[in-house]
């Protein structure tokens, strides 16, 4: 039983990841038909920014500045590390809608597609060539205590990056659903050539759509280097596609769909090393998913067809 | 009009080529000696250390060699093979046919050595890989060598020195499958086990694929088995994911590592959760003497850290194809004769005396050697523990 209980709680840190990056893709592909493959990237510059943004708040050293404890002051980088990246990453995701996607809006959908490839290519090159191949060592933010439930060993660590990507999830949600800009999204969602005739600017809605999924991506890359604290450029490009794997799963545009379909691939996955040997885990699990995808070929959440289909 | 513009165009080509390739052959041939290392991808320290060690005997040279009494200039060719079997390949065949290099020394990890020594072995072109230890890199292929021991010595060699050190008697392994050497040391590992505790006394066997950040399922897996310790033969930038989650899951056991442990990167990434661990290894920058302490010195001067294995192996590399080149007596300017040639000299080299110990090619191409059994200390310094000769 215990160790039931310590592999769920494995993948529900596990999962955490998958979720905050599907929700990303999912709002891209629900609200502009386009599957973004930089996403695994901007996930990647998401961490890295978190990484220059603590390292940098943590050499100021707050904490004799203003008189804090080491406790609080960790806290304090920690809340505004998150804050900060998310604010520079959504303008790198802005970045990417305006150069790489608008100038394709009209074109074919697989031009955008590869289009998302050539800008995940870039990002990783580009910090390859700045940054030098050299791995990351992420500043540890939480001083890890390890507490025993039950038999299973769970780390404050996880605690926190669990219940961080639940509220994000929510939050989003909850911003789609009740806000104007939520309601344009999904109206965009729903009929994306009317929508603009209605006077709501598409290229706005673009943007936000990016903003929100690349602030999501920091966030994800932030909890990521607390958990898994070595940074290398390559880290979205698996990463990525099994985020959007689940983003597919959970059905088109829907958050909750996406959240659900990340936690439930990391149950997965680490569910089929549990019983299976190790050796299958990949095999195994995206066995799993396809069987999925034949009965519910639209995804958890998805629409039996959507009004626009601009395939 | 454009036809004849094409013409001329092309007559002025084919005569720039007809005076290059004259005054091409008029000059002194060049010693070419290719190095083909993972400057970027999963370990870029293991090429960077390679890249410091050549240009370090270049400059220790003073980029000539005098070889029958004439002297002739050197040049490294160093390509980055991006940490990738295939790009690995490739940079071989480049450094063959384009770069017409007469040597080439790497590539470092299993995973990219094991085919480029197939595309070496073709293009019958000397390779001497300084950090590959799995068996296949240099089976049946004559005209590639290595400079580190082997991991059927080394796999055994762990089991031996935990079994006698520990006491314990059941072992969990976790590898990458997806990586010709951890595969295969686990594989070697897992055989010296079962040799000395039985079949059935790795209790563990449990594996991911390269990339993987996440073993928190396998670590379970392990402690949940009764493993007494695990062995993981992985690289720097993994064992510190391992090693910490590992502690975090309530695994306090021993973790034992293999050579690849022995990158300068290791403590930097995994800090003090990996103090009063144990891995093999083939040199420690420990009390050196001689040339090996010009060695060390020279490069901490020059790059700011003690080499680590796959640099003072380079090194060794580096030396022992100068020994066979110079062997040579001669070199004709014809490629073919001097690879040949080269490649005679290598496989005949008796007692080299290395920073990393003393080298004897076998047939095969690799050289017998002890191994050191390393401890990381509680303040983060390494020391040697023990050291395990092969037997006779």
């Amino acid at each position: 039983m215990d160790v039931f209980l310590q592999q769920l709680m494995n993948a529900l840190q596990w999962g955490s990841f998958y979720a905050l990056i599907a929700i990303g893709y999912s709002m891209v592909y629900g609200v502009l038909m386009l599957f973004n493959f930089a996403h695994g990237d901007i996930f990647m510059v998401g961490a890295y920014i978190g990484f220059f943004v603590s390292s940098g708040l943590l050499a100021l050293n707050l904490g004799s500045v203003i008189g804090l404890s080491t406790g609080v002051e960790l806290g304090l980088v920690l809340v505004l590390t998150l804050i900060i990246s998310m604010l520079l990453n959504s303008i790198v995701g802005m970045g990417v809608e305006r150069i790489g996607y608008r100038p394709l809006r009209e074109a074919p959908r697989a031009s955008a597609a590869i289009t998302g490839l050539m800008i995940g290519i870039i990002l990783e090159t580009a910090n390859l060539a700045l940054l030098g191949p050299q791995r990351r060592s992420f500043p540890e933010l939480i001083p890890t205590t390890t507490i025993t439930i039950a038999g299973a060993s769970v780390t404050n660590k996880k605690i926190l990056i669990v219940i961080v990507s639940l509220v994000l999830a929510l939050l989003v949600h909850q911003f789609v659903q009740r806000t104007k800009w939520g309601m344009a999204m999904r109206a965009m969602a729903y009929d994306y050539v009317v929508v603009p005739l209605m006077g709501i600017s598409s290229d706005r809605i673009a943007l936000m759509t990016f903003a929100i999924g690349s602030a999501l991506a920091a966030a994800a890359g932030i909890l990521f280097g607390i958990a898994y604290p070595v940074l290398d450029p390559n880290m979205g490009i698996l990463f990525g596609w099994k985020a959007f794997v689940a983003a597919i799963l959970g059905g088109r545009g829907s958050i909750l769909g996406a959240a659900l379909a990340g936690f439930l691939l990391g149950f997965i996955e680490i569910f089929v090393t549990m019983i299976f040997p190790s050796t299958m885990r990949n095999l195994i699990a995206f066995g799993i998913i396809l069987i999925i995808l034949t009965f519910r070929p639209h995804g958890f959440f998805g629409e039996p067809f959507s009004a626009q289909l601009r395939l | 009009m454009k036809t004849k513009k094409i013409f001329r165009l092309t007559l002025l080509l084919v005569i720039a080529t007809l005076i290059c390739t004259a005054c091409g052959q008029a000059a002194q041939p060049t010693i070419k000696i290719g190095v083909n290392a993972p400057l970027t991808g999963d370990i870029p320290k293991v090429g960077e250390g390679s890249k410091f060690a050549a240009e370090m005997w270049l400059e220790e040279i003073g980029g000539e060699l005098e070889v029958g009494g004439q002297t002739y200039p050197v040049e490294l060719v160093i390509e980055d093979n991006e940490s990738k079997a295939e790009s690995a390949a490739s940079v071989n065949q480049k450094l063959i046919t384009q770069d017409e290099v007469l040597a080439i020394v790497g590539p470092q990890s299993s995973k990219q050595a094991v085919p480029a020594g197939g595309a070496a072995n073709d293009g019958q072109t000397p390779m001497v890989s300084p950090w590959s230890t799995n068996p296949n890199t240099t089976l049946n292929r004559p005209w590639v060598f290595r400079t580190p021991f082997l991991d059927s010595f080394q796999g055994p060699a762990v089991a031996k020195f935990v079994t006698e050190e520990f006491g314990f008697t059941k072992a969990g392994v976790l590898y990458d499958i997806a990586s010709d050497y951890p595969k295969g040391l686990a594989d070697y590992f897992k055989q010296g086990w079962e040799d000395i505790h039985g079949e059935g006394s790795v209790v563990a066997f449990e594996s991911f694929t390269t990339g993987d950040t996440d073993f928190s399922a396998q670590i379970t897996k392990i402690k949940e088995s009764g493993a007494e310790f695990f062995f993981t033969p992985q690289y720097y930038n993994e064992v510190a994911l391992i090693v910490q989650q590992a502690r975090e899951l309530g695994f306090n056991q021993p973790i034992v590592g293999s050579d690849s442990w022995g990158s300068a990167e290791l403590l930097n990434l995994c800090g003090e959760d990996c103090y009063g661990l144990f891995y093999s290894s083939h040199y420690l920058a420990e009390n050196p003497t001689g040339e090996a302490k010009e060695f060390i010195e020279g490069y901490e001067e020059k790059y700011g850290y003690v080499p680590d294995d796959v640099g003072a192996l380079t090194w060794d590399t580096m030396h022992i194809i100068e020994r066979a080149i110079n062997e040579c007596g001669e070199i004709t300017g014809d490629i073919e004769a001097d690879r040949t040639c080269v490649r005679d000299a290598l496989a005949n080299i008796k007692n080299f005396e290395g920073v990393t110990g003393t080298m004897t090619f076998t047939e095969e191409g690799d050289p017998i050697k002890c191994a050191l059994i390393i401890k990381i200390g509680d303040d983060g310094s390494k020391s040697v523990y023990e050291q395990t000769c092969p037997e006779e």
